[in-house]
């Protein structure tokens, strides 16, 4: 029989160990896929996870997999204070839409200005979209007791119905034969969010991101706010008594996760995605709160496991080109990825014994 | 140093990749799909316009496509990656996709674009479309004769002048051989969603729809005509699999020989952007096979009316004309320019309801 | 404009229709839910059980071996989380947005051959006199085998959790797993369970889009209805019988929606839309808001990860 048995402090080996494990377990259960699929396995692994950062047109990809990449950790890092005080925002996707919108509809009303004020006035209406879409949740647990769960994700689906109505409605562009899409953000200069360095794929986004890193990693380990959400996650008794206001924490980790969450959006929206649509978010929301959990919570793991993820969203697009593979296998792909993820993960707190009977 | 890398990486893709890739015996050609090539509709034939290709070229071409790709970001870097790996020709298959074709065509002036359904060119994006409202008066011309309850159940996607011209096609053509015929709508606001697309089509025969048409992409419509023992119109594809009873005939997209004849273009190089518009003469629009339902006096008024299209003789929107506010639109005689048709935002003259703004 | 081209008793006939599958899944994530998982994998456990459906209903010819097996593959699919989240303690909102993600491209990898086909057509009831009755015939007596089924369903699920000892201890578990523990009963084992039962439920609903409702298979075809089963169980508060209200308010928007818009009505539909989700928000505040009824209200352990330290 086999048994579980915590270990005391988190092992510092198996934090760094387990990702490769996962990763070695996928391709070795990835190559069967795609062995089965009639494709050579090797070649395909080698696709995915080595072409996109060093093969021959990597120049090209790895911007790439910063443009994948910088939603997804922005997102995270914002979510993860959140997790760690066990709040839980699962509506970031919500929050993203939400920030692209309003951002997008602050910039629309300033169309055709050039200043240069727009793009930061879009920036603020977009952090500020996000950041009060998060605070309704927060406003109904601290209110009513509301559980923020269930709550956020609902207001996805109100976000989603919401961002449909603009752009065949108000937001959509006068000069664009009722498409329903918005006028092209990438085509106005003050509102666009370029490449900074042709080729490079790097946007303010990804600039921003990185520099979020930081400041989260700074906040969580030197930051007397790092420590009361520690804290608050692990004891929240300890925490009231250490002077914790729980209702203020439930405020001020979820409207900071939807504060990144929305100016998230709206680089996405300015930038990569270039012009509002129903199918600009992508998911992005939600796949964030994956990568929150991959990168344990952690400002570094985060940023790792969002380069991870996106390294297998642009190497799935190189396989299915060059070997002719449809789609759904390289979701089944991540689909393994993020469950042995997931389980190895496991290693870190336990220890596993094995016992005869039980 | 990795700053520096970057910063020469990116420099040569500004001077232009294009020149960048192999160079091969074999011509590569990509096709990016905004469904999955299994959706039986509209990514469904684009990729058979791939596969004739192939087989039209044999050793000669190499073709690959994605699919499922969103509109965006992601396509843009789909389509670059293609035309890194030496793609010559490269098929964007979306209206969504317009703006990322037009900015990574600029990246690749060696490379090739081909954008479905789009209106931006440049020197090396040629657009396409088929004149499906060609195909869409034939199919209404029999609409009109076999309805017996007067009401043909439409489902449309977005209001865009694509579907909008479509709607108003099949209405004339109805009207004109039946005078009360009746058009009910119903904006469903997706391409593809089978459930919604089969519950739009419930609603439209509770509402008295004896004959479905459909502007989205999924066979849903045509089961469900089968089912309730109803009539359709097979969309994109034939689907008669789906409504071997319901269907009537359909309006196929035949993308294949366009795709083999630009292929040979590149081939060639002879390859010029252009604009492309092509209907039934082309072979674009085709007309499926009809029922033997329609009596023979109305199949052979349909081939007429499909044989006059072709000979140029008869145009789908000929005056007189009003529209729906009453407004003339075009004279005794005259028929539609494509500027107009292209922008088409408007109902003619008969059909109930508003444009959704 | 006229409303009176409505037919009530055919827009519920469609309702009843249209909103089955999300009912499905939906009494089954509030078993789930009730023994304190969060499973937000329904998504891919519905359109996974759409394909096992299908391909099991086309190869034997027979739709009943296709809800069977398309229940079975889904329980299987969901073991997957079970194993994750019960055994290996990882979070259960990220399992779950894992499985819909395997779930998803699983279905269309097994479904590539068969798109295009008709599945086997599922009987209706007919019963002599009361399917021929107006009003009530169409609404009541003359569907197919699944939609009474469903109801079946919930009501023996409500049975369950309100009556057997079984269902007790399965509310106990979900709302303080370590006091259930310390009484003796098996956490893990109960949670499994419930899982399992959770995606078999899923399953049925995808089988019944793919069998039923389209009939037909293509990818991605469940379109979002897993989340919108996930929405019901809580405008539901987690009580069975509140399942059927809310999957045919759910369901019922849409087609009431695409039926007026096809007696000529201009509406407004992403507002429309919107609508059921701000509903089942006020509900739930409703009932988190009156703390006496606090027993209502989300199982307490709900999401919460449970290790035995004994």
């Amino acid at each position: 029989m086999i048994r579980l048995e915590p270990r005391t402090e988190p092992s510092r080996a198996m934090i760094a160990l387990t990702p490769i494990l996962a990763v070695l377990a996928t391709m070795i259960a990835g190559g069967f896929l795609f062995s089965a699929l009639g494709k050579n396995p090797i070649e395909a692994i080698r696709m995915i996870f080595w072409d996109p950062v060093l093969g021959e047109h990597a120049f090209y990809y790895r911007g790439q997999i910063l443009v994948k990449a910088a939603p997804l950790i922005m997102i995270a890092l914002g979510l993860s204070f959140g997790f760690r005080a066990g709040i839980w925002n699962i509506g970031a996707e919500g929050q993203f839409i939400m920030g692209g919108v309003i951002g997008a509809a602050a910039g629309l009303a300033l169309y055709p200005s050039e200043s240069i004020f727009v793009f930061p006035i879009m920036l603020i209406a977009g952090t500020l979209g996000g950041l009060l879409w998060a605070l309704i949740p927060a406003y109904l647990k601290i209110k009513f007791n509301a559980n923020e769960i269930l709550v956020s994700l609902m207001l996805v689906y109100v976000a989603f119905n919401f961002l449909a109505g603009m752009v065949t409605g108000p937001l959509r562009d006068p000069d664009g034969f009722n498409f329903p899409e918005s006028r092209s953000f990438q085509q106005w200069d003050a509102a666009s969010n370029p490449e900074l360095i042709a080729g490079s794929g790097i946007h303010w986004g990804v600039l921003v991101t990185m520099g979020l890193v930081i400041v989260a990693y700074i906040l969580l380990t030197r930051h007397i706010f790092g420590f009361h959400i520690r804290l608050a996650g692990q004891s929240p008794r300890a925490a009231k008594f250490g002077g914790v206001n729980p209702n203020k924490m439930v405020a001020i980790c979820l409207g900071l996760s939807g504060a990144l969450a929305g100016m998230a959006g709206l680089y996405e929206v300015t930038g990569p995605a270039g012009k509002l649509t129903t199918t600009f978010p992508l998911g992005y929301g939600f796949t964030a709160i994956i990568v929150a959990f991959l990168g344990r919570l952690h400002p570094i793991g985060i940023l790792l496991a969002g380069l991870l993820l996106a390294v297998t969203y642009v190497g799935g697009d190189v396989i299915q080109a060059n070997l002719s593979l449809p789609k759904a296998s390289i979701q089944v792909f991540q689909g393994m990825l993020l469950f042995f993820l997931l389980a190895v993960d496991v290693l870190v707190h336990f220890r596993i014994r094995f016992k005869r009977g039980l | 140093m990795k700053l520096l890398k970057t910063l020469m990486a990116g420099a040569a893709l500004v001077v232009g990749l294009g020149g960048m890739a192999h160079a091969q015996d074999k011509t590569k050609v990509g096709f990016v799909y905004v469904g999955p090539v299994g959706d039986f509709g509209w990514s469904y034939e684009h990729d058979q316009g791939r596969k004739a290709v192939e087989e039209a070229f044999g050793d000669k071409v190499e073709t690959t496509f994605v699919e499922s790709v969103p509109e965006g970001a992601d396509s843009e870097r789909v389509m670059t990656q293609m035309a890194l790996s030496g793609a010559k020709l490269i098929f964007t298959t979306s209206f969504g996709y317009m703006d990322p074709t037009i900015n990574v065509a600029k990246k690749f002036p060696d490379v090739k674009f081909e954008h479905a359904t789009g209106y931006k060119q440049a020197d090396n994006v040629s657009t396409y479309s088929a004149r499906f409202y060609e195909g869409r008066s034939v199919i209404g011309h029999i609409a009109g004769h076999m309805t017996e309850t007067d009401t043909i159940g439409y489902i449309a996607s977005f209001p865009i002048p694509e579907v909008i011209r479509g709607i108003n096609a099949s209405y004339l053509a109805a009207k004109a051989v039946n005078p009360d015929v009746k058009m009910k709508i119903v904006w469903v606001y997706t391409w593809f969603d089978p459930g919604k697309e089969a519950d739009a089509a419930t609603a439209l025969i509770e509402q008295g729809a004896d004959i479905i048409m459909q502007h989205t992409d999924s066979p849903a419509a045509m089961t469900i005509a089968e089912e309730k023992g109803i009539l359709a119109f097979g969309q994109a594809s034939d689907m008669k699999q789906f409504g071997p009873n319901a269907r009537l005939s359909s309006i196929i997209d035949n993308w294949a020989p366009y795709y083999i004849a630009r292929t040979q273009a590149v081939m060639d190089g002879t390859w010029e952007s252009g604009n492309t518009w092509d209907g039934i003469k082309e072979g674009m629009v085709e007309i499926g096979e009809f029922s033997d339902k329609i009596p023979a006096d109305v199949q052979a008024s349909a081939t007429a009316l499909k044989d006059g299209i072709v000979a140029g003789t008869t145009h789908s929107f000929t005056g007189p004309i009003n529209k729906q506010d009453g407004t003339p639109w075009l004279a005794e005689g005259e028929t539609a320019d494509d500027g107009t048709l292209a922008t088409m935002n408007f109902y003619v003259e008969g059909i109930e309801g508003e444009i959704p703004q | 404009m006229d409303f009176s081209a409505i037919s009530v008793v055919s827009l519920l006939a469609t309702l009843m229709v249209a909103a089955t599958p999300i009912l499905l899944a939906a009494i089954g994530e509030l078993v789930t839910e009730k023994s304190g998982v969060l499973n937000l994998g329904v998504e891919g456990m519905m359109i996974f059980g759409a394909i096992c459906g299908f391909i099991a209903a086309v190869e034997t010819g027979s739709p009943l071996i296709g809800f069977i097996a398309a229940a079975a593959g889904s329980a299987a699919l969901s073991f997957l989380f079970a194993i994750l989240t019960q055994y290996l303690l990882a979070n259960q909102v990220a399992s779950g947005l894992a499985l819909t993600l395997f779930g998803l491209g699983l279905a269309a990898l097994l479904g590539h051959q068969y798109t295009g086909i008709k599945p086997p057509s599922s009987p209706k009831l007919d019963l002599p006199i009361l399917s021929d009755l107006p009003v009530v015939g169409p609404i009541l007596f003359n569907h197919d085998y699944m939609i009474y089924f469903s109801i079946l369903l919930v009501a023996g699920v409500w049975y369950f959790l309100k009556f057997t000892r079984k269902g007790l201890v399965l509310r106990a578990v979900g709302e303080n797993h370590d006091a259930a523990h310390a009484l003796g009963y098996k956490v893990i084992r109960i949670r499994i369970l419930a899982i399992m039962f959770g995606g078999a439920c899923a399953g049925l609903g995808g089988a019944y889009l793919s069998l039923i409702r389209v009939p037909q298979w293509t990818e991605g075809m469940t379109a979002g209805a897993g989340w919108i089963a996930l929405a019901i169980v809580v405008f539901a508060s987690w009580k069975p019988w509140r399942i059927i209200l809310g999957a045919y308010l759910f369901g019922g928007v849409t087609i009431l929606q695409l039926n007026l818009q096809a007696v000529g009505v201009d509406i407004p539909v992403s507002y429309l839309s919107m609508a059921p989700y701000l509903v089942t928000i006020i509900v739930l505040v409703i009932m988190s808001a009156d703390r006496k009824r606090a027993s209502l209200n989300a199982p307490a352990s709900l999401g919460r990860i449970f290790h035995a330290s004994n």
